[in-house]
């Protein structure tokens, strides 16, 4: 812990959290299914990345791999790098690794009502990051958790400090997660879905929130969503997967404006436009691939309207995205073998 | 909480009611006669078999029988038995070595239970659970006399520890192997429930919230896992006391030991109405107030059940 | 107002049965990383039908293939047992010594298990006893199935007033211990054979299958297909056969298939205290021969 502490104070001109070449796969009855296959990305202090995709692409596992919390088995990382603030956190020991979790990275989960002890008060799991990692006092644990309780905006903090998770509505059990999170002022914030379960209106509010405490605290967030219009106000960019990959990095308003990958414009495609009233609306053809059998090549190429015979034999890597004129477009990358007609398209 | 016990009590009243006197119908309503048994093979006296029947109130319908026997019970009476002893008395003698049967019974099966099932649950696959899930099934297969003979050859024919039967109910000593084989069946029901409820646990997501929190595995099995893995484990070892206590007819039997499961079983075949009527009832309160207690310590254990 | 003693005690009683269940839990473990795999998996083979695809399953499963030929075994055994063996289980033969080791390479012989204190053949009469066993096992469980399925669904199924009659019917039926009450009835019956116990332990033993039922009644009622079932017009029979009992039967075939065992064993204990075994029933059967063994 004291390590750590102090490297927090020394000034470290890294990415904080630098994920290299990751793969995770899954020994299943019927087979090996590759759920991640090669992921690089890398978040700063301070800034916010989305992870966008479907169910699937592999953007949860991710996660998981980087949080240290995969069922090993049935999983296993058989090749890549977590780092974080430039140590691998997959060479870590059990315990060392262990108190990075919740102290120097904290993770949001979807349904908070099923990620909350159903037995325990919310005070008292709020306490317990206190407990576990400072060893205070029960007493002051629970003084901590009205604090928090406080600060993500729960009324009434010092009543409800002994209610349990099921007495509280949805919105307000995602404050406590988020609350939970925070609870030791970690590095980085990983938040998987953490507004999917939520109504429209207490999703705004959520995120709000979330973007509020990550820019006050000047923490790394990674935003895990499938849901294009949550990530459009607070992310600085954005990976998209698909299949175990990701297919394409960009500063969140380049990519809505001009994607170069095939996938990444069909997904804004399927987003229902009030203009396009009466007219039938684009989906993408096909369903996304069985991880026990990626398709060879690249992995989108059986549902992508610009497949040619390279796409089904050769995996494309992530090119780097430039203007016709050569000057490069700062973080795009794109893993398309004609991400310049899709840049171009329209 | 107040209003829900309140409504329980009241729903355990017909509950009460029906299922004593359907104990009383079986008893007093079937075919057979209690009173000609009571002679054996002798022809019996018209005139005495008239006046006994009369004294036990067996002249009478069986309703009237049945509020009879319930007006004499509220008032602490359980009857007579056939051979003239009060039951009541009968009971007394029978109930306390039940009582530290069950007890023992009880004790055996929850702790060794729940130590095997914890252990098999955390280390599914592992050689320990293996052995676990063989056992349980070798006990929950094989018919509790069986399990008695056997433990009776091993431990008292050839090892010699204990003699076969019991000498004296009184002494807890001797009630040991007894109370074990009583125990075993539902020792094999907790330790599989057990193992089961961790496994499900195991999955939820709040421990893999418990675990993104950094606490230490032992934090995450005692603290999280196994106080919501215990709760469907506590609600059958709730009930179970009761059962353990109805079901000692044949460890009882097999190892002479003087509890209401020998007197009850003894009382049946001579059918000695009144000593069946009253031990039953006895155990069927039992039962309804262990159901209760179980159902109130399930709201304890689980805060997500509230009593409107 | 939410009534936990009738939601939740009425839940299957916790019996070991519940590891078919946490094999299914192991398989899915993968798959709740990443719910698609499982999508993928099964969506590969779409054609493949509900019954086809368990098959497809369980004949992967050696337990279930072992468990499945023993079944069949003691099945043809019950209704032929002369194809096993040529002794006549009732033929007591004093020379039989019944002191002497059971021959074990007597394979399938009259000597095989040994002979019991009249000298009758032991592998005989383990036999035809299987016959007495299964039939129990096998009429009590599908009994109690029939009177608690029906008391059960009735109860979920109409609520209120007959939810609160029959639950306490059920209740009274329940207070009264298995094993204490088959042998108060059976007491009363002159003549015992396999049918007055298969009765005694019906009569006392639908209870656990009707709260099952109950609850799962509950539960599946509220589900939305149910409700789209009656917002299309479906009446009380086909909502509750066609719609509701598909999908609530689940828990109570586990709880039934459990049971089975368990009435065979009670059986075993009721032969076992003399009450249906050796006065009534007319057929030998195996747990006649454990008392019996266990006097001698």
């Amino acid at each position: 812990m004291d390590t750590t502490e102090r490297e927090r104070e020394a000034p470290y001109s890294g990415p904080l959290l630098d994920v290299r070449d990751l793969h995770v796969e899954f020994v299943t009855r019927d087979g090996v299914a590759k759920a991640v296959n090669g992921v690089n990305y890398s978040v700063r202090a301070g800034e916010t990345l989305a992870v966008l995709g479907e169910s699937g692409s592999g953007k949860s596992v991710t996660a998981q791999a980087i949080m240290g919390i995969l069922d090993m088995p049935p999983a296993r990382i058989p090749r890549g790098e977590i780092r974080f603030r430039g140590q691998d956190m997959l060479k870590m020991g059990k315990d060392e690794r262990r108190r990075i979790r919740g102290q120097k990275i904290a993770m949001i989960f979807q349904d908070a009502l099923s990620a909350l002890n159903p037995v325990l008060t919310v005070g008292f799991q709020l306490g317990e990051m206190f407990r576990a990692h400072r060893g205070v006092s029960r007493r002051e644990a629970r003084e901590k958790a009205v604090e928090l309780m406080d600060r993500v905006r729960i009324p009434a903090a010092k009543q409800r400090v002994n209610d349990y998770p099921h007495q509280f509505s949805g919105g307000m059990r995602q404050r406590i997660m988020i609350a939970m999170a925070l609870a030791l002022e970690p590095d980085l914030i990983i938040a998987d879905e953490p507004t999917t379960a939520l109504d429209v209106t207490v999703q705004a509010q959520v995120m709000d929130l979330l973007a509020e405490l990550q820019s006050e605290f000047h923490m790394g967030l990674i935003l895990i969503t499938h849901d294009l219009g949550v990530v459009a106000d607070v992310a600085d960019k954005i990976a998209v997967m698909y299949a175990g990959r990701i297919v394409e990095t960009a500063p969140v308003h380049q990519l809505y404006a001009r994607p170069a990958h095939p996938y990444t414009r069909g997904l804004l495609d399927s987003i229902p436009r009030l203009d396009q009233k009466g007219q039938e609306l684009y989906a993408i053809k096909g369903l996304p691939p069985n991880l026990l059998r990626i398709p060879p090549g690249c992995a989108f190429n059986p549902r992508c309207p610009r497949a040619q015979d390279i796409c089904r034999t050769d995996v494309p890597e992530l090119f780097p995205v430039a203007e016709d004129d050569g000057t490069p477009l700062e973080g795009r990358g794109s893993a398309c073998f004609f991400w310049k007609e899709t840049l171009h398209d329209r | 909480m107040g209003s829900y016990v309140l409504r329980r009590v009241l729903q355990m009243i017909p509950v009460f009611f029906g299922t004593t006197l359907l104990i009383f119908l079986m008893v007093y309503s079937l075919p057979g006669d209690p009173v000609a048994a009571l002679f054996g093979e002798k022809a019996a006296d018209p005139a005495v078999v008239a006046s006994i029947k009369h004294k036990y109130f067996l002249d009478q319908p069986i309703w009237k029988q049945y509020l009879h026997y319930m007006g004499n019970l509220f008032q602490g009476d359980f009857g007579t038995s056939f051979t003239g002893r009060p039951v009541a008395d009968i009971m007394a003698d029978a109930f306390p070595v039940t009582i530290r049967l069950a007890l023992m019974a009880f004790v055996f099966e929850m702790v060794l239970g729940l130590a095997l099932g914890v252990v098999s649950g955390l280390r599914r696959g592992s050689i320990a659970d293996t052995l676990v899930l063989i056992m349980t099934l070798v006990v929950i297969s094989i018919p509790v006399f069986v399990l008695a003979y056997i433990a009776q050859t091993v431990f008292a024919t050839n090892l010699g520890w204990v003699t076969p039967t019991v000498q004296d109910s009184y002494d807890l000593s001797q009630l040991i192997l007894p109370a074990i084989v009583l125990g075993s069946l539902s020792l094999a029901f907790v330790a599989r429930l057990t193992r089961t409820s961790i496994g499900e646990n195991l999955r939820a997501d709040y421990i893999r919230t418990a675990v993104a929190k950094g606490l230490p595995r032992r934090t995450i099995i005692t603290r999280h896992l196994l106080r919501n893995s215990l709760i469907p484990v506590v609600t059958f070892l709730g009930t179970d006391l009761g059962a353990l206590m109805g079901g000692a007819i044949v460890t009882e039997g097999i190892f002479n030991v003087q509890g209401i499961g020998n007197v009850l079983y003894r009382a049946i075949n001579q059918k000695e109405g009144p000593t069946v009527v009253g031990i039953v009832t006895v155990l069927v309160i039992v039962y309804l107030v262990a159901s209760l207690l179980v159902d109130l310590l399930y709201a304890v254990l689980d805060p997500r059940i509230r009593y409107a | 107002m939410p009534d936990i003693h009738d939601e939740d005690s009425y839940e299957p009683h916790p019996k070991p049965g519940v590891s078919r269940l946490d094999y299914a839990g192991e398989q899915g473990m993968a798959v709740e990383q990443e719910t698609l795999v499982e999508r993928d998996v099964v969506k590969r083979e779409e054609a493949r039908s509900l019954w086809g695809d368990a098959w497809r399953d369980l004949r992967r499963r050696p337990i279930f293939l072992i468990s499945a030929v023993l079944i069949l075994l003691l099945v043809v055994m019950a209704i032929f047992p002369w194809a096993f063996t040529d002794a006549d289980p009732r033929k007591a033969d004093l020379v039989n010594d019944y002191l002497k080791r059971p021959d074990w390479g007597d394979v399938f012989g009259v000597g095989w298990f040994g002979y019991d204190a009249q000298g009758r053949s032991i592998y005989a009469r383990v036999v035809y006893g299987a016959r007495a066993s299964i039939t129990v096992g096998i009429f009590v469980t599908a009994a109690v199935t029939v009177i608690g399925g029906l008391t059960g669904m009735v109860a979920g199924y109409f609520g209120g007033a007959v939810d609160a009659v029959i639950s306490r019917i059920t209740d009274i039926f329940f207070g009264i211990p298995l094993l204490l009450g088959a042998l108060v009835l059976l007491n009363a019956f002159s003549t015992r054979t396999v049918w007055s116990v298969v009765i005694a332990l019906g009569v006392l033993g639908w209870t656990q299958i009707a709260r099952v039922m109950r609850g799962a009644v509950l539960t599946v009622k509220q589900a939305d297909y149910v409700v789209a079932g009656r917002a299309l017009g479906a009446g009380t029979g086909r909502l509750m056969f066609r719609h509701i009992l598909p999908n609530a039967i689940a828990p109570v075939i586990v709880v039934a298939t459990i049971a089975l065992g368990g009435y065979i064993a009670t059986e075993a204990t009721l032969s076992f205290l003399g009450i249906a075994g050796r006065r009534g029933a007319r057929r030998p059967r195996s747990e006649a021969s454990l008392s019996e063994g266990s006097a001698s």
